[in-house]
């Protein structure tokens, strides 16, 4: 069961962790379209599929947030990956099971996955 | 949508642009009364008799990307399809509360689903903001409320990894109980 005692554990572990990473300047940052056409074309369980991995991975330098609607509703769900010094990469049509191969290649090792680019569904 | 626990994060959403810092969630099931109803209330800016009235128009939306905004209609539709029906009310300054009611053995009825994954979602997102949830069957009830945990956190966000799993084990071991229909 989850207690309220085993949160103040997790409570006390978080800070040592916190104490650690400071500076946040390399920060990846993680946007999923959360506006009607996100949330009913499926972006809820890839966000919760973003977050999981994220922390599965304990990528501390990696921010999961939200935005609206960006105006290309028939490509949600929209992800956008922004890595500092990049140019921002725009993900569309993005399922859970396409996750694990974005985070791997691109917020890993730095390389895009082009064939799920917004750009390459314009094609 | 294809389940009632997204147009509530599509609802609650309204309630985070309109810079709401508290948003409660409800979710009653009255099996009995053969209802379901479902609540997003919020304190953020409100919205003023005018504007009230345009929101029930899909062609009238804040934003400045598109013409549309169907998360309130959509949410109606849901409802009514049910033989139910969608209220909202709203003061400027003080915040607004929409309210859905839904016949819960309708066919229509479209099913709660993962409302678990519609609050942490909400949550996550969100840190800074915070949520109350409060689903209640046939008079048990079950509430989580983000300002409790965050007495208890302190200066640990509530969007930290394991806090975050914990919350998601604490909503799937509490909601289970209840054994909810919808």
């Amino acid at each position: 069961m989850k207690t309220i005692a085993e949160l103040q554990a997790i409570r006390d572990k978080a800070r040592e962790k916190m104490a650690v990473r400071e500076g946040d300047s390399d920060n990846i940052r993680v946007i999923v379209g959360m506006a009607t056409c996100g949330i009913a074309a499926g972006a809820r369980p890839v966000l919760n599929a973003f977050v999981d991995e994220v922390a599965k991975r304990h990528l501390n330098n990696v921010t999961v947030t939200q935005t609206g609607c960006i105006g290309m509703c028939q490509f949600e769900p929209i992800v956008e990956v922004l890595v500092p010094g990049k140019e921002k990469v725009t993900y569309g049509k993005v399922t859970p099971e396409k996750v694990a191969k974005i985070i791997t290649d691109h917020l890993v090792n730095g390389s895009p996955v082009a064939e799920y680019t917004v750009g390459n569904l314009m094609k | 949508m294809r389940e009632l626990s997204l147009n509530v994060l599509d609802i609650a959403q309204n309630s985070i642009a309109a810079g709401a810092t508290l948003i409660t969630i409800r979710v009653t099931e009255e099996s009995a009364a053969d209802r379901l109803s479902i609540t997003v209330e919020d304190n953020g800016r409100g919205m003023s008799p005018e504007q009230l009235q345009k929101v029930r128009d899909p062609f009238y939306t804040t934003r400045t990307t598109r013409k549309v905004g169907m998360g309130i209609p959509l949410f109606r539709m849901a409802a009514e399809m049910t033989g139910g029906s969608l209220d909202i009310r709203s003061e400027l300054g003080q915040g607004t509360t929409v309210m859905a009611v839904f016949t819960l053995s309708h066919i229509d009825r479209m099913p709660l689903g993962d409302i678990q994954g519609t609050v942490t979602a909400l949550i996550r997102l969100n840190p800074q903001l915070d949520f109350r949830y409060i689903q209640t069957v046939d008079g048990a009830s079950f509430e989580l409320d983000t300002r409790k945990l965050r007495e208890i956190l302190g200066d640990v966000p509530l969007n930290q990894p394991d806090v975050m799993e914990w919350i998601g084990g604490y909503l799937r071991e509490n909601l289970e109980p209840l054994r909810s229909q919808a």
